[in-house]
């Protein structure tokens, strides 16, 4: 099979698009998240989407296998909230490893059956790793600044898990996404640099941060550059953005990493702002019509959707992508 | 692939910094050490990490790229202290826009810096002192945390001393680095040892030349790598000669970087421009510095000794009075020196043909030297207003020569106007600014105080004004600023606007200045010492770039402001008032005061005032930042802290003995009880006959689990308790008399000794409302009879009760003083009147409330709610648009 380093040089990639919104539409109940495996634990484990990928393993196999049939390259792991930092609301501390393995595993076997089919289009699986509900930049207490609700030993340390798990079932390419904090993505840098040197092997890695807003900067205050030269330390596939913008907000910020990056660039936006019901409800032709935009400028190695893109969001991405060179890459000093 | 990406090195903060080889030098703050800043070190040990931040904002603000941090002393928990810090400034955006430098000799500090920083910051500094290993693991955990590294020239032999040692270890370095470690050859950064020059050591006479060639070797043979250096070691056998010291400064840096050096740490206090050096000085530095001759040592000695005397010599120089007429001025205006000024500018316009040229020759001169000194941090505001003195005088011996010529037009930079607001009387900050512009050759129209916008915008066409500058204290007077711009732009004037005065803010003129003036541009001016900057910018060259950079800033400013206002949830009145403080009031802790009703005094006696005064902002009023005491021996400004508490204690000692001041003062008792978030103020003890009512604002902000939405009522007993609650009010002035001195210094041109003295009044009115707190304290209410405090104490208000004033955070209602000023008669038995904005006049004036429950305590009032302003101007019988306008400093 042809690395992903290569392909990356002849084609724009395909990122599959949300979990969480495919996961909606089975309309699960409690029961569905404990299915034998927390039959009898003692907190409500609903809206904990990562325990499907062990409760309830052929929706999330379904849902990754929509979105190859939609066209996407890449799918990521249901792994979003998969460290014990994440899964302590839930004290499910002690499941990481297990959601981890799993959601690999499935992921790779649907991804696997797609390649034996067409082995043109090769499949890959991204290993999602998220930010964490703590911030280790930001104090959560106002009226004492100097306070941090979680230390970088401590992310290094989930991280690592999460990273070795996700490796163990056998993931092509980690990603670190959805980076509002880069105190916490350098941690999670810092644990996958490790595990690498520990278990003397390596994988890509994709970063991909979030502009909260049109300040341009992330929640920590960054500015987009700033982030890159943060994260920059590591030999990146690529480095990206995700989430909280739609595509057409996102583009100045992506046209810096554009210039910028001695690494590839990917972005998955969401299906535009959410509405007044928090529901997204940009459609996929509306949607494709910004994501040609990044296209005809070139701003793009890797191409996706966050929260509130589908099937359909993709598949619209994907028939537009294939038309297009990627973005010339430019190299490392 | 561009030249940039190609051969930098890349660090960021909440902003990138890039080094190019094109970067200018790039200077790092050297201040947050507290091995080289014993002023630094006093703070982190009193754990008074306010003050130690605010010295990594001056540095930033003050043109650090980068911020050395170092924490290294034994007698502090340097790791803890470094975590603490750098997590504090994490929350500091003006700090933390610039990269980190992450400064110890102990690893385990800089390991716990580096899990602090979000940003790329840089490692100071690791070596092969300890051997090849130690130096490879700690290199590999430096690129794993994602930092650029500052690596000494040292080995297992010790420090290079020699050029060949240098580049010997610098060279292995690198190989290890890159070959062996794989970390990124332009985050690397060697520190080739800056070593003391002129010991007298005859091995010493190559330092600096050496570190200049080693320089140079490591830029053209270590591809990517930097070369950085602290550059105050090389000057350390002249300790105390800071005139020596700092020409070595210059000389030393303008040679390193001509050899390649692209970063360093220097004190720009300590730093003379290379250009200025004077020749004679440069010749024996740059002897030394390059070891040119053999006796260049001695030769540069001896020079020292000559100057050695600047400022050591206790009796008076007169040897200034021996040089030329036009050095002499130059001399005076610096030193600020009045005596000899009159006879001075006689025997110099008996030189020129016209008397105008006195003052556009050598007075203009010496005061672009004292522009010049201020702009580059080497004089401070007490010596720039003392120069004003000096130039104000010679001006006013010029004049009646100048006008018997009739046509004797001056030709100034530019015409400012400056005034404080319709309805506030504060004006020191106005006219400290004055004196700053007028320095700088600007013609300052000073209008005085309480301007209406009418003769503001008159004088302003009438004159040709080029700058009109608006100042205000009290927060009515934001509003007031609002209305000047409207009127401006009615106008049709599109002159620049200043906004400057304590309560005005970047934001406030962001969010409610500037859109209303878009004929011209608003700026808002933080201190005087910006001002000159600021004026010069609008009316120079490079306007347009200034103005648009100024636009885009505005505009984040704005659309931060707006994030953050719709991040900020703020609780609904009946939310708030459901989370009240509740106290469990009981009669023991609500004390009967010992005399109810209304008590004056007239001529309270100053000296009991004396040791009441908080000196710390006094200081702040002339720009000099740092705590009473330890200011007066501060590294930076110690010296002219010094001279300034002098000249205040003396003119202190005069206010005192020849009575130029009276204190006056009202206190009143009475019995209260809260009702919701009233305070009902009652004439006496049956409690029938309400007197007042008192509207109290409560906080609406989302607070913490257990925290409590306060409003001041919550301080007070309520009324169905049945406890027999009181309250307080006052008002003190320490401004009644001031005029007439006022009066005296500004005939005299004498700003120095107005602005002096109207600092002095202002300190003694907070003093007169502290010692009165007291009294009340111990005697009126005389609920704490054995309270026994120390100044200290009570500046950090440890004792019992508040004393909350209207317009201050905790109830910034300034309507409240009209009620307040009623029911104590304050007025006619203080003498302290209110303007149209309320602000208090005399301003050496203080007025508030006193509360007394152990459980009061002051808070801020924070943003309140379009609701809350509804409720309040219901509760008070105001219209909603009168209490909104007074309101809308706080309105969210």
């Amino acid at each position: 099979m042809m690395s992903i380093e290569t392909i990356l040089k002849d084609r724009i990639l395909v990122l599959d698009g949300a979990m969480g919104t495919m996961i909606q539409r089975h309309k699960l109940e409690e029961e569905d998240f404990r299915k034998g495996w927390f039959e009898n634990h003692d907190k409500p484990l609903k809206g904990n989407n990562d325990l499907l990928s062990l409760t309830r393993p052929e929706i999330i196999k379904d849902i990754h296998r929509k979105y190859f049939e939609a066209g996407a390259d890449i799918a990521e792991t249901n792994t979003f909230s998969g460290t014990w930092i994440a899964q302590a609301d839930y004290g499910l501390e002690k499941f990481v490893y297990d959601i981890n393995y799993h959601s690999a595993k499935i992921a790779k076997e649907v991804a696997d059956e797609f390649t034996a089919a067409n082995p043109d289009k090769p499949r890959f699986v991204a290993g999602s790793i998220g930010p964490t509900n703590r911030t280790a930049s930001i104090s959560p207490d106002v009226n004492d600044p100097g306070f941090r609700g979680i230390t970088f030993d401590e992310l290094v340390n989930a991280y690592k898990e999460q990273v070795n798990a996700l490796m163990d079932g056998g993931v092509d390419i980690l990603l670190v996404e959805t980076v509002f904090d880069t105190l916490n993505a350098k941690a999670a840098l810092f644990a996958i640099d490790e595990v690498y040197t520990e278990r003397g092997t390596k994988l890509p890695i994709m970063v991909s941060g979030t502009i909260t807003d049109q300040s341009g900067r992330t929640l920590t205050g960054q500015t987009t550059e700033a982030f890159l030269i943060s994260v920059s330390h590591m030999p990146l596939l690529t480095i990206g953005l995700n989430c909280a913008l739609g595509a057409s907000m996102m583009r100045p910020y992506l046209q810096v990493l554009d210039q910028k990056a001695p690494f590839g660039v990917s972005a998955h936006p969401n299906a535009g702002l959410p509405n007044e019901f928090g529901k997204y409800d940009e459609t996929p032709e509306l949607m494709a019509v910004q994501i040609k935009e990044f296209l005809d400028e070139g701003l793009v190695n890797i191409i996706g959707g966050c929260c509130g893109t589908t099937p359909d969001h993709i598949k619209a991405i994907a028939d537009m992508a294939k038309n297009y060179k990627p973005r010339e890459v430019k190299q490392v000093n | 692939m561009s030249e940039e990406t190609k051969a930098s090195l890349k660090l960021s903060g909440l902003e990138p910094l890039i080094v190019t080889p094109q970067s200018n030098f790039v200077n790092v703050g050297e201040r947050t050490n507290v091995t080289g800043s014993r002023a630094f070190l006093r703070m982190i040990k009193e754990g008074d990490f306010e003050a130690a931040l605010a010295v990594a904002r001056d540095q930033v603000e003050g043109g650090a790229q980068i911020i050395d941090i170092n924490m290294d002393e034994g007698m502090i928990d340097g790791k803890e202290a470094m975590v603490k810090f750098l997590n504090l400034i994490a929350s500091e955006p003006d700090i933390a826009r610039v990269p980190i430098m992450i400064d110890s000799s102990k690893w385990e500090i800089i390991e716990a810096g580096l899990k602090c920083i979000q940003g790329k910051g840089v490692v100071n500094s690791i070596s092969l002192k300890e051997g090849e290993a130690n130096f490879i693991a700690q290199a590999t955990k430096i690129k794993r945390y994602g930092a650029a590294v500052i690596v000494m020239a040292f080995d297992e032999d010790g420090q290079a001393d020699s050029y060949e040692r240098r580049i010997e270890i610098c060279k292995r370095s690198y190989d290890i680095l890159v070959n062996q470690v794989g970390f990124p050859k332009n985050d690397i950064i060697f520190d080739p040892n800056i070593f003391p020059v002129a010991t007298g050591m005859e091995e010493h006479n190559n330092n600096a030349l050496d570190f200049f060639r080693a320089t140079k070797w490591i830029r053209e043979n270590l591809p990517g790598a930097h070369v950085s250096g602290g550059v105050s070691n090389v000057s350390f056998s002249f300790r105390g000669n800071d005139k020596v010291r700092e020409a070595m400064h210059a000389a030393f840096l303008y040679h390193a970087i001509q050899n390649g050096m692209d970063m360093g740490i220097v004190n720009p206090t300590m730093l003379e421009v290379y250009s200025d050096i004077e020749p004679e000085l440069l010749v024996y530095v740059e002897d030394v510095l390059l070891n040119r001759r053999e006796d260049a040592t001695e030769r540069l000695l001896e020079y020292a000794e000559t100057v050695k005397g600047d400022g050591k010599k206790k009796e008076v120089d007169l040897s200034w009075r021996n040089v030329p007429v036009n050095q002499r001025l130059s001399h005076a205006l610096v030193k600020g020196i009045v005596e000899f000024i009159d006879e001075d500018v006689e025997e110099c316009r008996q030189q020129y043909k016209r008397p105008i040229e006195v003052i556009e020759g050598p007075l203009m001169d010496g005061m672009n030297i004292v522009g010049d000194l201020f702009g580059s941090g080497k004089m401070f505001l007490p010596q720039v207003v003392k120069s004003a003195r000096v130039m104000k005088k010679a001006v006013a011996y010029l004049l009646p020569f100048i006008e018997a010529e009739k046509d004797g037009v001056r030709s100034s930079s530019g015409k400012v106007l400056m005034a404080t607001v319709k309805g506030d009387v504060h004006d020191i900050g106005k006219n400290i600014v004055g004196v700053v512009l007028g320095c700088n050759n600007y013609e300052v129209i000073d209008m005085g105080v309480m301007v209406p916008f009418e003769k503001i915008i008159q004088t302003a066409i009438d004159e040709k004004v080029d700058v009109i500058g608006l100042s205000g204290l009290i927060t009515p007077s934001l509003d007031e600023m609002v209305t000047v711009a409207k009127e401006m732009e009615r106008a049709n004037l599109s002159i620049p606007l200043l906004i400057g005065g304590a309560t005005t803010s970047k934001v406030h003129t962001a969010v409610k200045i500037d859109q209303h003036y878009t004929k011209g541009q608003t700026i808002h001016v933080l201190d005087a010492s910006r001002a000159v900057t600021v004026v010069e910018s609008m009316l120079g060259p490079k306007k347009e770039l200034f103005v648009s950079d100024l636009k885009q800033e505005y505009a984040r400013v704005r659309e931060h402001h707006e994030k953050h206002r719709g991040a900020k949830q703020l609780l609904s009145l009946e939310d708030a008032r459901k989370n009240a403080l509740k106290i469990d009031f009981k009669q023991e802790d609500c004390a009967v005061p010992n005399e109810l009703g209304v008590k004056q005094f007239v001529d309270f006696p100053l000296q009991d005032l004396v040791d009441y005064i908080d000196w710390t902002p006094f200081f702040q009023t002339w720009e000099l930042h740092g705590k009473f005491p330890a200011i007066l021996t501060d590294e930076v400004v110690g010296v002219e802290a010094t001279k300034l508490y002098a000249d205040a204690q003396a003119m202190l000692q005069q206010i005192i003995a020849e009575k130029w001041l009276e204190a006056r003062a009202v206190v009143g008792l009475f019995p209260a009880n809260s009702v919701g978030d009233d305070i009902e103020i009652y004439t006496d003890e049956t409690r029938k006959t309400v007197l007042s009512v008192q509207h109290a604002l409560r906080q609406q902000t989302t607070k913490a689990d257990g925290q409590p939405n306060l409003a001041l009522a919550d301080f007070v007993a309520p009324k169905s308790s049945g406890i027999k609650d009181y309250i307080g009010g006052f008002v003190v002035t320490t401004g009644h008399g001031i005029e007439a001195h006022i009066e005296r210094f500004e005939k005299d041109h004498d700003d120095y000794h107005s602005i002096l003295l109207k600092a002095l009044a202002d300190r003694l009115a907070e003093a007169f409302a502290e010692k009165m707190h007291e009294v009340v304290r111990k005697d009126l209410w005389g609920y704490a009879v054995d309270e026994a405090l120390s100044n200290d104490e009570l500046i950090k208000e440890t004792y019992r009760g508040i004393r909350p004033a209207p317009g201050y955070p905790a109830c910034p209602d300034h309507t409240e003083k009209i009620d307040l000023f009623r029911i104590l008669n304050a007025t006619e038995l203080s003498g302290v009147s209110l303007t149209e904005s309320l602000a208090m006049y005399p301003t050496a004036a203080v007025s508030g409330w006193y509360f007394a429950h152990p459980q009061a305590k002051y808070f801020g009032l924070g943003k309140i709610t379009e609701e809350q302003i509804k409720d309040i101007s219901q509760r008070k019988g105001l219209s909603f648009d009168e209490m909104d306008r007074w309101l809308s400093s706080v309105k969210h």
